[in-house]
């Protein structure tokens, strides 16, 4: 056997497109509620971290900085495998989607902190000074020009959780990974692997070039 | 009749620095103040005292129209009724020049859209840059943009002006357009607390001057007393360094 028969083998890959594409969709669907429930976590833990309370302030730092340490693998087995001990038994895929929000809010949160910050004083200034209040403020001032600043990083966020989720077959989620090794299994020939690593990089290159677009155009001044 | 602005015992410390140490100020409506004085001698910190954009000590007291600054519910009354202009113009850069100056009258007073783009345009008009209101603040001169924050004060309708050095950050050949629309202003009655560096608007539009230094009001009279006649020595040596340098 050659290397084109081992690892390019069409007609393995044709067989087992189906279990992939099956796969793909699932991994899509978890990438993408994870992505959108992070955002609205890192959001609400960074407007904590900025504005709260003092110590509600402090809660929400070691919450961030817990769940920037703690690696990925080993939050989804806990979610998985030991909350059922405390009575909380969740899916495969809602462990799964437990755990990449709670890491990728905490990046989000970051991230978000970051581009608030980078607003200037004088914003939130003159934003008193006309007599408006803390909501509007964030809504029409300083939020619009934040998210200009946190697009490129959140993207990157992003791209990280569609991989992460690569993570949750190991919970014996049906992702395009554990369809992908099934089907190599099925066939005794790693083709279908290839595939899925084709598959990735297909779906993420474009966000991958989106990213640097982003960051060389806002690189320089604040011009619109 | 008490005066409009009444400002008693206004106490300012950063840490162990005692920016502001006790001042005791009544401005009566219709009133133009200029405030000078060397850099960190506390008069930016007064004005902005007046709308609380600093905090001030316990045992401090501003009141604005009868009505006392301090955090809370009334804060946003005064506010309202207090507009401000700023050394750095600090418009919003994501909005274009009339949105900048809607933005508060629909999201405060709750004026319709349409009743706020007029009110934009007219005062657009009124600070001579009626041509601008599609651009965006990082297109226009520095003169522009303090013209257009002016504006953006003004469509508060506030019965006070507070001006922090509104033209120290612009090119000397923008400093006159601003001045005009200052002094346009003035002769319309508005209420203009203005912390400046030029002595001849200070001297042809004041009703009052202020020398600060150090913290304290130092000395305060007509224009004709304190720029032409100083009677404490430092304001003697502050105007004869300004003037001829």
């Amino acid at each position: 056997m050659d290397i084109v028969d081992t690892f390019f083998n069409t007609e393995v890959l044709l067989r087992t497109w189906p279990m992939l594409m099956k796969g793909l969709w699932i991994t899509l669907q978890l990438g993408v509620l994870s992505i959108i429930a992070g955002l609205a976590l890192g959001l609400g833990l960074a407007l904590l971290r900025l504005y709260a309370a003092k110590p509600v302030q402090w809660l929400t730092r070691v919450y961030i900085d817990i769940f920037r340490s703690i690696p990925l693998l080993v939050l989804l087995i806990v979610v998985y495998y030991a909350l059922p001990f405390l009575g909380l038994r969740l899916s495969p895929f809602a462990s799964a989607m437990t755990a990449l929000t709670m890491v990728s809010g905490a990046y989000a949160a970051e991230i978000f902190r970051a581009g608030i910050q980078a607003v200037p004083n004088g914003q939130f200034e003159a934003s008193a000074a006309l007599g408006m209040n803390y909501r509007r403020t964030m809504a029409d001032v300083i939020l619009p020009q934040a998210v200009k600043i946190v697009i490129p990083p959140l993207t990157n966020n992003s791209i990280n959780v569609i991989k992460d989720t690569a993570l949750a077959s190991v919970v014996a989620m049906p992702d395009l990974l554990k369809q992908a090794t099934q089907a190599q299994a099925l066939a005794a020939n790693p083709s279908p692997l290839i595939g899925a690593a084709i598959i990735y990089v297909v779906i993420l290159w474009p966000l991958v070039a989106y990213v640097s677009r982003l960051e060389r155009r806002f690189g320089g001044g604040n011009g619109r | 009749m008490s005066s409009f602005i009444s400002i008693r015992n206004l106490r300012k410390s950063y840490g162990a620095f005692e920016a502001l140490k006790g001042i005791n100020l009544d401005i009566d409506k219709g009133e133009v103040v200029c405030v000078i004085g060397p850099s960190g001698s506390g008069k930016s910190t007064l004005i902005r005292c007046i709308n609380r954009l600093e905090d001030f000590s316990a045992g401090s007291e501003i009141r604005v129209d009868n009505i006392p600054v301090k955090a809370g519910r009334s804060l946003a009354k005064v506010r309202a009724e207090v507009g401000m202009v700023f050394q750095n113009f600090n418009l919003f850069p994501h909005l274009s020049v009339r949105e900048n100056i809607m933005l508060a009258p629909r999201r405060v007073r709750g004026t319709p859209r349409a009743e706020a783009g007029v009110l934009a345009d007219r005062l657009l008009t009124r600070v001579g840059i009626a041509e601008q209101a599609d651009k965006y603040p990082s297109q226009l001169s520095g003169g522009q943009q303090q013209r257009v924050a002016i504006a953006r004060a003004l469509a508060m309708e506030p019965q006070v002006m507070l001006f922090d050095e509104p033209t120290s950050a612009l090119d000397p050949e923008m400093v006159g357009e601003v001045l005009d629309v200052m002094r346009d202003l003035a002769s319309t009655g508005v209420t203009m607390v203005v912390v400046t560096h030029e002595m001849g608007f200070a001297s042809q539009v004041a009703d009052r001057v202020i020398f600060m230094d150090g913290g304290e009001i130092i000395e305060t009279g007509s224009p004709q007393q304190v720029l032409s006649a100083p009677q404490e020595l430092r304001t003697q040596s502050f105007l004869s360094a300004v003037l001829n340098h």
